[in-house]
């Protein structure tokens, strides 16, 4: 058989020893599908002015319209559908959350990787500037990003990549120190690789497993961020609705009982933030030497 | 010790100079401070005026450099909202957030620590389980959310508990806090619940990793073939060696609980520093804005100090790696 593929059987069968994160895996795809797949399948674009009529705002969930639209979750102050809402703030919080998350990996680990490799000076300079940093709340670096640049989608991204790159930097450095004494990287060091070589074809893949473990954590608490920012005003601005600035809208109507418009967009954070957290809880308890 | 205390010293005014030019250059540079700070009903002249007024006609360097004098003397200009001094204003709203995160620190040590502790002291045990499920959930949970959903329920629909504001304030040993009164611990709970419920959770992570690396260690096997009672070595020597981590995470949290505090402020409009920042921020106050951050900044650096400086009384390792740097 194909190594790569016994690599992934085996690593599947692992994985799936825990029912509760495989079952947390496929409540993430399908909330994945919906955000990637939102325009096709909402019942209704909510940001289509033609189509949201101000005469139904705030209708209770399972409730019709005079021209036979059904609304399962209710609607919102505008008259949007709240199914529609949701399915369009998912795809914002996940792709703002996924976006930073990406980035972050890639500076964090380049900095994590060669304060390993390079040492001296360099290397007490970043780890410095990383313990700083993981000193500080992430939600009071992002406010005092966003308070003092202002809100805005990049502004909110570039807060949110701040917030998480010292924890790739420092996951990095740690597996990064444990691989560049093995064998191979002594090997590529024979062969007169480049350092840029040795460091990100040879010594980056073999420090990917305990990176992924901190991005999926990192990743959701992102989403879970990005949405209290907005929920304060901070974070998006209000043509990129995401689920926080629904619960932000909603939360002017919480005190006349109308609690759908803050509730059902906050149950959909709260079960995509939960199954990433619990699908990365099991990846750590699985590449945790120490359990086993 | 002495070295190790100097260079932390040294770090933190570093890290303090660095926050100054970035608040400094965030708030003045990348926004127009003209068009921020005028009234846009102004005339020219009295625009001129204003410029000159506040040396916003000077170069960059030197209006940074009156910024740092003036900080230093502790005038951080007046709010344009309330027309008062930002510093005063802060400092004024400063007693209610300390003693909203004061409330909550206690709530969420007294739940987690004994959580923690027997989930790491029968780790396969059903309640075990269900107690680092209700982590993840209580971590998953967006705070404001929560915030929401307990307005609701308690407030809304049950009518147990006041939702917003600050309650009567008592005085008791000279100390005036809302903490005192009946009314006041009312209107105060909820809040603190909501700001706990995230501390909770990492506290009780925390304690049970701890406790499920204590309880390996030979000092414990020694205790148990001394004939201790399980009582005991849980009470004497697992709970005090957990203590160290603990201490640092209280020192932590404590100040993360403070940032925190501007999301559940603004749900439960209560009248802390959180929700003036964050009015600051809706109204474009800004000096009380810039006030805020550095205040908030230089507290986070004495309370890292603090934490690192009693760190190294607690576990002589660090003492000794300082020391030898």
């Amino acid at each position: 058989m194909n190594p790569k593929i016994k690599k992934i059987k085996e690593f599947w069968k692992d994985f799936s020893s825990n029912k509760v994160a495989v079952v947390s895996l496929i409540v993430f795809m399908l909330i994945l599908f919906v955000a990637v797949f939102a325009p096709l399948v909402s019942p209704t674009d909510p940001y289509d002015l033609n189509t949201v009529s101000i005469m139904n705002s705030r209708l209770a969930p399972f409730s019709e319209d005079f021209s036979g639209n059904y609304f399962l979750l209710g609607t919102d102050g505008a008259g949007r559908d709240m199914v529609s809402a949701i399915f369009y703030g998912l795809r914002v919080s996940l792709g703002v959350g996924v976006l930073s998350g990406i980035f972050a990996l890639i500076i964090g680990s380049f900095f994590g990787i060669s304060a390993a490799f390079f040492g001296g000076k360099y290397e007490s300079v970043v780890m410095r500037i990383v313990d700083i940093q993981l000193s500080f709340p992430s939600i009071l670096v992002a406010l005092i990003i966003l308070a003092a640049f202002g809100k805005g989608v990049e502004k909110t991204i570039i807060a949110l990549i701040l917030v998480q790159w010292a924890y790739y930097a420092r996951t990095a450095r740690s597996s990064a120190l444990v691989e560049l004494n093995k064998e191979y990287v002594d090997a590529a060091r024979c062969l007169a690789f480049s350092n840029t070589r040795i460091m990100f074809k040879h010594i980056l893949p073999n420090c990917m497993a305990p990176l992924i473990v901190v991005g999926t954590l990192q990743t959701a608490h992102a989403i879970s961020l990005e949405a209290t920012l907005s929920f304060l005003g901070l974070g998006l601005p209000i043509t990129e609705p995401s689920l926080g600035l629904l619960i932000g809208n909603g939360f002017e109507y919480m005190y006349s009982g109308d609690y759908w418009i803050s509730i059902f967009p906050g149950v959909a954070l709260l079960i995509t933030v939960a199954s990433i957290n619990l699908v990365g809880d099991h990846l750590r308890d699985m590449f945790n030497p120490r359990l086993h | 010790m002495t070295p190790f205390i100097f260079t932390r010293l040294a770090q933190s005014v570093l890290v303090l100079f660095i926050m100054s030019l970035l608040v400094f250059g965030g708030v003045n540079l990348v926004g127009d401070p003209v068009e921020m700070l005028i009234n846009p009903e102004a005339d020219q002249a009295e625009v001129e005026r204003v410029i000159r007024e506040l040396g916003l006609d000077r170069p960059v360097t030197e209006q940074y450099w009156y910024f740092l004098v003036n900080a230093f003397k502790g005038d951080l200009g007046d709010s344009f909202i309330f027309g008062e001094p930002a510093l005063k204003l802060i400092i004024q709203r400063m007693p209610a957030t300390l003693e909203l995160a004061l409330f909550s620190l206690f709530i969420s040590l007294i739940i987690a620590i004994p959580l923690g502790i027997y989930a790491g002291y029968k780790p396969d045990s059903k309640t075990s389980k269900i107690i680092m499920g209700g982590s993840i959930l209580g971590f998953s949970m967006p705070t404001f959310w929560v915030g929401i959903i307990f307005i609701m329920i308690f407030a809304v629909h049950l009518g147990w508990l006041p939702s917003t504001g600050r309650g009567e304030i008592g005085t008791f040993l000279g100390i005036n806090s809302s903490l005192f009164t009946l009314n006041g611990l009312s209107h105060v709970f909820l809040p603190a619940l909501n700001l706990a419920l995230f501390k909770i959770s990492s506290v009780i992570r925390l304690t049970r990793a701890g406790t499920r690396e204590i309880i390996l260690q030979d000092y414990i096997t020694f205790a148990r073939s001394k004939g201790l009672s399980e009582k005991r070595i849980v009470l004497v020597h697992i709970l005090k060696n957990i203590l160290i981590p603990i201490v640092t995470v209280v020192g932590l949290e404590f100040g993360s609980l403070i940032a925190f505090s501007t999301v559940t402020e603004t749900v439960f409009a209560w009248p802390g520093m959180g929700k003036l920042i964050i009015d600051s921020i809706y109204n474009l106050d800004r000096p009380v804005i810039v006030a805020y951050l550095m205040i908030i900044v230089t507290f986070f650096v004495f309370l890292n100090l603090i934490v690192d400086i009693l760190y190294t009384f607690l576990d002589p390792r660090v003492r000794i790696k300082g020391d030898s740097q």
